[in-house]
């Protein structure tokens, strides 16, 4: 496999996404779902709330024309509950994202996002409304996410945020997605393999 | 050796080594796959050239886009039907054990590992699906994953997982008659919070569970993402021995005779240690529905809706808006709420147990005049046997539509959807906006019988009055 570029900073303007919770079926709506590749999925980004009933644009935040081009999606507390879907760090990733900032993340949006090379930076509740408003007064400027010290730069103002550190050394290695060093443990998963019995009841290549 | 929790003893059976980044390489005994999540990996796997490491430990089926009404193919929707070959096609290739839709076996993944005896005690089970939780209540460590993550169970049978600490949920006593397995989670979320689990195995313990039968453990796991818990397990026990006897892959003869050994030397020892516990009295519990958008805005049937003002400041928002999606007053009682379409099903509670729950009480009773009402078993095998038992009947003759097994209106990705914003009384698990298929659709949570209750009134009801005292109902 072909070694990924290391992320040690994300640089770019920010767009806020308010709330708190926002889960995966509304990162990407179900119908979004029916694909067998993840091509086409940047449509679907946030569809149900950027489209209201009348079939209109909402004027959600992502449509602004001050937010166009923004690379950096700011949210709220257990950003991506919910489902397991690919799907969702997927679309956010292809409608030009390479970092979320939230108060918390949920497990597998987190584990998700990061194997693609999105960064989740997590911050606490007070920077993080601080930040907020900060981008929604000023969405021109740009933010610096800084992965070895996990903060996040808005002009003469710097949040210290939080990234396990599993992450923060995975991105920065450029060994995010995990695949090529599962393969290199080859060995050492067929002994572990043929020490569960279950395992061995059905035979077959280990 | 000092006393481990079964989490312990799980992880430490299936660690592989420790990667760079300080991550476990964890083995994953049992993998299964459905459409939704697969075909991306099987992609990716192709683009690579890789195999599939060890294709008998993973398992297919089909649910999520499956109409449960007109199964013949080709489907109607074209993105459905392409999802579906792709499976049926990448399990042939690679010579993975398929439960297709007119094996007989087909049904939700989540049905279908269990009864056929595939999850089983003291085994690593991965799905490209949150709900994989469900199977921890055999007392295996079960969890979802993403697409990334299949891909990485298919080339190496292993992931990369940081481990989780783990958090005892003790409850204790005994649930008041006419309380049910999905109260009993739903009340843990409310008391937890929909993030309380984030980075936590949750472990049930206690009276209550010992009590409950596998069907009722496996709806409790089940929702442990709800409450941020990527996985959550029951010990296993007796009543965990007695579901698997006899089923197609749970070991056999000798074998089965040393797997019962092994399956017991699992549960948590006395005095293990755990990062958290939590201790729940019984008697707390009561029916419990949603109100809002997330599966903790939950309130117990004779409660009224929330108050903006009257919640700590940081949660105002998110009040406002479940209310402003919701429809509901504050203040108002939730009971009396006018429902549009009562959905029986899902990998929550769509089993032999929950329509039996249902059937006893719906005999003799309509659904009421303007409402929807469908009941959607979890699997084939349910289906069959809730037709061997007249279950069926009972349900049409009420004014339910019986269907076939599948997803359905869970997450409406086949043609079962809400309707602009129809409001449902669920058994499913997930009351986030625009689930049911409708942007603007509204869910309430419930259990099975809550959901029978609100059917036959047309409204949010407490079972309890309208079907009359649990002991009474045979
Ligand atoms: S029934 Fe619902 S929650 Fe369960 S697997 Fe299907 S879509 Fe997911």
């Amino acid at each position: 496999m072909a070694a990924l570029a290391p992320i040690g900073t994300v640089v770019g303007r920010g767009v806020v996404v308010p709330g708190d919770d926002i889960d995966t079926d509304r990162i990407i709506p179900a119908r979004y779902l029916r694909c067998v590749t993840f091509d086409d999925l940047a449509e679907g980004l946030f569809r149900d709330e950027r489209i209201g009933n009348d079939g209109l644009p909402t004027g959600h935040p992502l449509d602004r024309s001050e937010h166009a081009g923004a690379t950096v999606l700011v949210s709220g507390r257990n950003f991506g509950c919910g489902s397991s879907r690919e799907h969702a760090p997927q679309a956010i990733a292809r409608a030009g994202f390479r970092a979320v900032i939230a108060g918390s993340f949920a497990e597998i949006f987190f584990a998700n996002s990061t194997t693609l090379g999105l960064v989740c930076l997590s911050l606490d509740e007070e920077p993080l409304a601080e930040l907020r408003s900060a981008v929604q007064a000023a969405p021109a400027v740009e933010l610096t996410l800084d992965v070895p010290s996990a903060t996040v730069t808005m002009g003469e103002r710097s949040f210290q945020g939080h990234l396990p550190e599993s992450a923060r050394s995975a991105l920065l290695a450029g060994r995010y997605d995990p695949l090529s060093e599962l393969l290199a443990g080859a060995e050492a998963v067929r002994r572990v393999a043929d020490s569960l019995p279950y395992v061995r009841a059905t035979g077959g290549r280990r | 050796m000092p006393p481990r929790t079964l989490f312990d003893k799980v992880w430490e059976a299936h660690a592989v080594r420790s990667l760079d980044n300080g991550q476990t390489q964890l083995f994953i005994g049992t993998h299964l796959i459905h459409e939704v999540t697969s075909p991306q990996a099987f992609g990716m796997l192709d683009d690579l050239g890789l195999p599939v490491r060890m294709p008998q430990r993973t398992f297919a089926t089909v649910d999520h886009i499956v109409p449960t009404d007109r199964r013949e193919e080709p489907f109607d929707d074209e993105l459905a039907d392409q999802m579906i070959k792709a499976l049926r096609t990448n399990c042939t290739r690679h010579g993975i054990t398929y439960f297709d839709l007119h094996s007989g076996l087909q049904g939700i993944v989540h049905m279908v590992g269990p009864e056929l005896g595939i999850t089983q005690p003291g085994s690593t089970i991965a799905c490209g699906d949150s709900h994989t939780s469900t199977h921890g209540a055999f007392g295996a460590v079960a969890f979802g994953i993403g697409t990334s993550g299949v891909r990485d169970v298919l080339a190496t049978q292993t992931l990369a997982m940081s481990r989780p600490k783990v958090r005892r949920v003790e409850v204790v006593g005994a649930l008041a008659p006419g309380v049910f397995a999905k109260d009993v989670i739903l009340h843990i979320i409310r008391t937890l919070g929909v993030n309380g689990g984030i980075g936590y195995a949750y472990e049930y313990a206690g009276e209550v569970f010992d009590a409950m039968s596998m069907e009722e453990r496996m709806t409790v796991c089940n929702m442990s993402i709800e409450g941020g818990a990527r996985c959550g397990y029951v010990n296993p026990d007796q009543t965990t021995i007695d579901y698997l006897e006899g089923r197609p892959y749970a070991p056999q003869g000798a074998d089965w005779d040393a797997a019962v050994t092994r399956w017991r030397a699992l549960a948590s020892d006395p005095g293990a240690e755990y990062d958290d516990v939590v201790v729940i009295d019984a008697t707390d519990i009561a029916p419990t529905v949603t109100w809002g958008i997330n599966p903790g805005q939950a309130i117990a049937i004779d409660e009224s809706i929330p108050h903006p003002e009257r919640v700590p400041a940081h949660e105002r928002a998110s009040v406002e808006e479940a209310l402003a999606h919701m429809q509901l007053t504050p203040g108002a009682p939730i009971r009396g709420t006018k429902i549009d379409v009562a959905f029986l099903g899902s990998c929550t509670n769509a089993r032999l147990s929950d329509f039996r729950e249902v059937a006893a009480r719906l005999r003799g009773r309509r659904v009421a005049p303007g409402v929807k009402a469908i009941a959607v078993p979890g699997s084939t095998l349910v289906k069959e046997a809730c037709e061997r038992e007249g279950i069926d009947r009972v349900l049409e003759d009420a004014g339910f539509e019986w269907r076939a097994a599948g997803c359905s209106m869970c997450l409406a990705m086949n043609p079962d959807k809400l309707v602009g914003d129809q409001l449902c009384a669920s058994s499913s698990n997930r009351n986030f906006k625009g689930r049911q298929g409708s942007a603007s659709g509204r869910t309430v949570l419930m259990s099975p019988v809550m959901v029978a209750a609100a059917a036959v009134t047309g409204m949010v009801a407490d079972a309890r009055e309208v079907f009359g005292p649990a002991e009474a109902v045979a």
